[in-house]
């Protein structure tokens, strides 16, 4: 009678990196939640979230392709996603931000996807996984795909990021300065593949946007400076998804629960600040 | 050497023909106000001029060489700008995002960079201004951070589209002001678009009036008149002078205001404009 008991605070009080899966879920998170606070940054910067959103939907109809074909979902996801991203790219600026032909691709890939499952019926936990995450389910070698991936994504980033920024501020000046839009902008749709992709395997496809969005768009109401919020906007993606590993370790509630609540808690209190940073700036307007 | 001349030029668009054999030079350091109705092709002539529009006949030259895209001696500010996001970062960091104009890798400043776009701050007096957010300053003062910006590169013909465009009398007029001195003090040809020429009389050299795929260059007082503008609207046209204003009617209809009315009945919904209130 005893020993369950014992067995059950020193699991409870043991620190939790003394485990692996945790370990793994650790580093998982935290590869993941650097490339979605970067990424995401452009990605709200652009005005492109629901484009965001509606990849991780095609990403799950590669995940669960992938599966009833015997491959790791991962490479499924990704597969898709950047697929997807370079067909919304070709589609054009205008096209790929209209909300409809968006809308209607992402309920077809769902759709698609749920057909993959009905093939698959004894997949029902994978489906769950794949919706909601699983980040203490990332094994080793998953773990070294996520950093390869992350890796290539941000060089990528670094390649193509003065092009990108200038023409998401303000493309008809970038076009005039013979920046190539097109180009830029299917590349950027193509990395944004990838990190939804890895950000589908700690929190789910339908949750892609705590860590993607959520960051990106608090940091912009935190500082004015660019440079400021494309770090604040990563560091945020970071410490939401720790702390969220962290409260389920010892809560025992599900990892994306938590991730969704630190990033719905602190982009309300961004939007909170912004207005307050708004009336103090409107003030020292007036007495000056 | 003009800084920006049309030979026979025709432009179509989706089928329309937007320009036909339209033929000007606009010499250096002028000051041309642009004017004509909606869809008389102001923003494609710009456009054209930039390198980004195929013409299908004649050619552009700008400072004596073919128009391309990219050429670093065009300042260019366009009517429709940035997106509601950019709105929450400084004017600085916008205005620098066009500093180096079309490399690759990350978005560095070097130190002449920074000088760079301090002296183009400086030059329309906006230093303080591009400190704070985008979103917390008027239309007008915006205007003023995209023109810095299109200084950048040191060009010696700025193009800019419709810049008084839903700004208040007041700001239109500094904006007019700011327009003038950059001619007078950095020796630049400029072409203004303006849906009315009032706000502009004063300071323009000459002015270059569209429609019916036609352009006509010329002093105020030979463009501005009855037959001329009656041509380029393909319909009857009074010009009526109150002391030192111009407008243009037809029938009993200002052409220019209720030009200016309808882009705003549109459906088009752009942030920038949302500070601004009055559109005078």
């Amino acid at each position: 009678m005893t020993a369950p008991v014992t067995t059950l605070i020193t699991i409870t009080t043991a620190p939790m990196l003394d485990y692996d899966f945790m370990r793994t879920g650790f580093a998982a998170a935290g590869i993941v939640a650097l490339l979605a606070g970067i990424v995401g940054f452009f990605l709200v910067l652009r005005g492109q979230t629901f484009a965001g959103h509606a990849l991780s939907h095609v990403g799950f109809t590669g995940a669960t392709g992938a599966v009833l074909f015997g491959l790791p979902p991962l490479a499924g996801l990704v597969g898709f996603t950047v697929l997807a991203g370079f067909a919304m790219g070709l589609l054009g600026e205008k096209l790929s931000e209209r909300d409809v032909a968006i809308g209607m691709m992402l309920s077809l890939a769902l759709g698609l996807g749920l057909l993959f499952l009905h093939f698959f019926t004894s997949y029902a936990s994978q489906a769950a996984a794949l919706l909601f995450g699983n980040v203490l389910g990332v094994d080793n070698r998953a773990l070294a795909s996520l950093a390869i991936l992350a890796a290539i994504s941000l060089a990528a980033l670094g390649l193509i990021a003065k092009p990108l920024l200038f023409a998401s501020l303000q493309s008809e000046l970038a076009e005039a300065k013979g920046v190539p839009i097109r180009f830029v902008s299917t590349a950027f749709l193509m990395i944004v593949g990838v990190a939804v992709a890895e950000c589908a395997q700690i929190v789910g496809v339908l949750l892609v946007f705590t860590l993607m969005v959520g960051p990106a768009a608090a940091a912009l109401s935190f500082t004015r400076r660019l440079y400021a919020a494309v770090a604040l906007s990563a560091a945020l993606a970071l410490v939401e998804a720790w702390g969220g590993l962290t409260l389920a370790f010892y809560s025992d509630w599900p990892v994306s629960f938590w991730i969704t609540a630190l990033s719905g808690a602190v982009y309300f209190a961004s939007l909170a600040n912004w207005r307050g940073m708004g009336r103090a700036s409107g003030e020292a307007e007036r007495r000056a | 050497m003009s800084a920006l001349s049309f030979d026979q030029v025709s432009i179509k668009l989706a089928g329309r023909t937007i320009l036909a054999g339209v033929s000007f030079a606009v010499e250096e350091k002028e000051f041309i106000g642009m004017l004509g109705a909606n869809g008389a092709g102001k923003t494609t002539l710009m456009r054209a001029a930039l390198g980004l529009v195929p013409l299908s006949g004649g050619a552009i030259s700008v400072l004596g060489r073919p128009a391309t895209r990219g050429n670093a001696s065009v300042g260019y500010v366009p009517q429709n700008r940035g997106n509601v996001a950019s709105l929450r970062l400084t004017g600085y960091d916008i205005v620098a995002s066009a500093a180096g104009g079309a490399g690759w890798g990350l978005p560095r400043l070097d130190a002449a960079m920074r000088r760079e776009i301090d002296w183009a701050l400086e030059a329309v007096d906006a230093r303080a201004l591009a400190r704070r957010s985008l979103s917390e300053i008027s239309g007008g003062e915006r205007q003023r951070l995209f023109l810095a910006q299109a200084l950048l590169g040191r060009p010696r013909l700025l193009l800019l589209d419709e810049p008084l465009i839903s700004l208040d009398p007041a700001h239109q007029k500094s904006v007019v002001e700011i327009a003038r001195r950059l001619r007078d003090e950095l020796k630049i040809a400029i072409v203004f678009s303006a849906h009315e020429l009032n706000p502009l009389i004063h300071a323009i050299d000459r002015v270059l009036y569209l429609g019916a795929g036609k352009a006509v260059l010329g002093a105020v007082d030979e463009v501005i008149t009855g037959p001329v503008l009656s041509k380029l609207y393909g319909a009857q046209i009074e010009v009526v002078r109150i002391k030192d204003r111009v407008f243009v009617m037809a029938g009993d209809v200002d052409v220019e205001r209720d030009a200016h009315r309808h882009e705003h009945d549109g459906a088009r919904h752009d942030p920038h404009h949302d500070h601004d209130g009055a559109h005078a």
